[in-house]
């Protein structure tokens, strides 16, 4: 009874933490913010171009018409990070990502690609894929997950197909094992 | 105090069973709390394919191992899948992944790399007067490697008896196959590069007395095949070429060479296949043969349509038209195959 007593005041007696303590800068981790606006976390800087997109756009209205516009492949860029993200085959390779940034990125090279006047800002597919270790099984999910989103959003077989004739090449940059 | 630190004590042993079972996915809860809410999925989106419900930001943390996942053993995944559909083709009449009488570069089964997949097919075909039956197993290795093995049943019928062999007389074949993809992908990579496959076909008749009376020399022998397939996905096309040396009189089960010196030559296959969907293929064959025996062994051709019902079952039907087969011209008829494979 008077060990437990003791140990009881020793541990009341210990010095409680001031209150507030930022335990990151105790520790060095250094948080990144999201932009309040845009919900993206910050990237180092880089040199943007289209060039980054991969491959050269087409120029062809009725392909833009098929994906329903700008908006339309926005909205089927977002929706292929969303299955993705809920994919237990890659939901991993996600879940250590920007999504919010990727949803954006991925929206703006597809709206390059498919000719519908957007500009790329993201990052190059090497620079982007590099030690991600990506294999061509994860590919393979990413290209469904991509024709059911497409799927969706009713975009014909052909036009879709156009668009993975673009996406397809750029393995050489993303496929690592 | 006393009270005060029993109190402690029963806290500290409450909060113990809460940090003990803690779930192993610490990086996606920690993503998760700091991600906003996901943006509303698109109001026309239907449910998701396979019947799994949008993603929801609420259990977006939750994400757990399949509970279907495959089993996994010495670092090799046991038909766990991974292929895109229709990209192990379908099954020849040699048992190898291709069309339906194509050998293509495709492997079977539907394994990636580090997997291992499984095959099986049977395959008839009705003639204006015999008919086929074939059927084997595929064995699938990484997205590499493919062992093959096909039996063939052709029946004579009446026919068997107008050449003097006994009506309904059967010739029956072995096929061994092997394939190695030596490079590129069907879907990946650039462009112009095909998946480029070497292989080798050995194949045994079980009618080698028979064979050798109708002039053949051996009742055994072995193809060699170097294919390419490409699928140029901007115009939804599948084309495939093969080169085979072979010295096989109608694919071996009339034997191979002939007595009179006839051996190996080198025959084509090609395939032309337009994807309707990502389910749905249509195309034609063309197959050369040579004509070692003199008993006018035509070159094959066919119009096929395969058409994947799941995952793992491919069916095709085709119509084909087989030339003259052992003198009787006109074996024009209906294929019907199905594959499963995992």
């Amino acid at each position: 009874m008077l060990l437990t007593a003791t140990a009881a005041a020793l541990m009341l007696l210990q010095q409680a933490p001031a209150e507030g303590t930022d335990w990151d800068a105790e520790f060095g981790v250094e948080v990144k913010q999201r932009d309040p606006i845009t919900g993206e976390l910050p990237v180092d800087p880089y040199d943007q171009s289209n060039a980054n997109a991969g491959a050269t756009p087409y120029d062809n209205a009725r392909l833009v018409e098929a994906f329903g516009g700008r908006e339309g492949i926005r909205r089927i860029a977002a929706r292929t990070v969303e299955l993705s993200e809920a994919d237990p085959r890659i939901a991993a390779i996600f879940a250590a990502h920007d999504t919010v940034r990727l949803k954006r990125t991925l929206g703006e090279q597809f709206c390059y690609l498919l000719g519908a006047g957007c500009d790329y800002s993201g990052r190059d597919m090497r620079t982007t894929h590099a030690e991600m270790g990506v294999t061509k099984a994860d590919m393979n999910a990413l290209v469904e997950n991509l024709q059911a989103a497409m799927r969706e959003a009713h975009v014909p077989f052909a036009a879709q197909n156009r668009l993975l004739a673009k996406l397809a090449p750029m393995s050489r940059d993303v496929v690592k094992r | 105090m006393i009270l005060a630190a029993s109190n402690l004590i029963a806290i500290a042993g409450a909060a113990m069973p809460i940090a003990a079972p803690q779930p192993a996915l610490p990086d996606i809860a920690y993503v998760s709390a700091l991600e906003p809410p996901l943006p509303p999925a698109p109001d026309d989106a239907e449910q998701a394919r396979d019947g799994h419900s949008m993603s929801d930001p609420e259990h977006g943390g939750e994400l757990r191992p399949d509970p279907e996942t495959p089993p996994r053993i010495a670092g090799v995944d046991i038909l766990a899948g991974g292929k895109l559909l229709l990209t192990n083709g379908v099954t020849t009449v040699e048992g190898s992944s291709g069309g339906g009488l194509a050998r293509w570069a495709t492997i079977g089964g539907r394994q990636m790399g580090g997997g291992i997949g499984l095959s099986a097919h049977a395959t008839a075909i009705e003639l204006a007067d015999y008919g086929w039956q074939s059927y084997g197993v595929m064995l699938g290795i990484g997205d590499r490697v493919e062992l093959s093995y096909a039996r063939a049943d052709f029946d004579t019928r009446e026919i068997g008896a107008l050449l003097g062999i006994g009506e309904g007389y059967t010739f029956n074949l072995d096929t061994f196959g092997a394939k190695v993809r030596v490079a590129g992908d069907v879907a990946y990579g650039e462009t112009w590069m095909p998946q480029i496959a070497v292989g080798i076909e050995h194949k045994r008749s079980c009618n080698g007395a028979l064979v050798q009376a109708l002039g053949a020399v051996e009742a055994s022998g072995t193809d060699y095949t170097l294919s390419a397939t490409n699928l140029f996905l901007a115009q939804s096309l599948l084309v495939n070429a093969t080169m085979r040396y072979t010295k096989a009189n109608e694919l071996g089960l009339l034997g191979f060479g002939t007595a009179a010196g006839a051996g190996y030559n080198l025959q084509f296959e090609g395939s032309l296949g337009y994807q309707l969907s990502r389910r749905a293929v249509v195309g034609a064959e063309y197959r050369s043969k040579p004509d070692n025996l003199g008993l006018g062994d035509d070159d094959w051709m066919d119009l096929f349509a395969a058409y994947a019902l799941t995952d793992h079952v491919t069916l095709t039907a085709a119509f084909v038209d087989l030339g003259s087969i052992a003198t009787f011209s006109g074996q024009r008829g209906g294929f019907l195959s199905a594959q499963v494979a995992f």
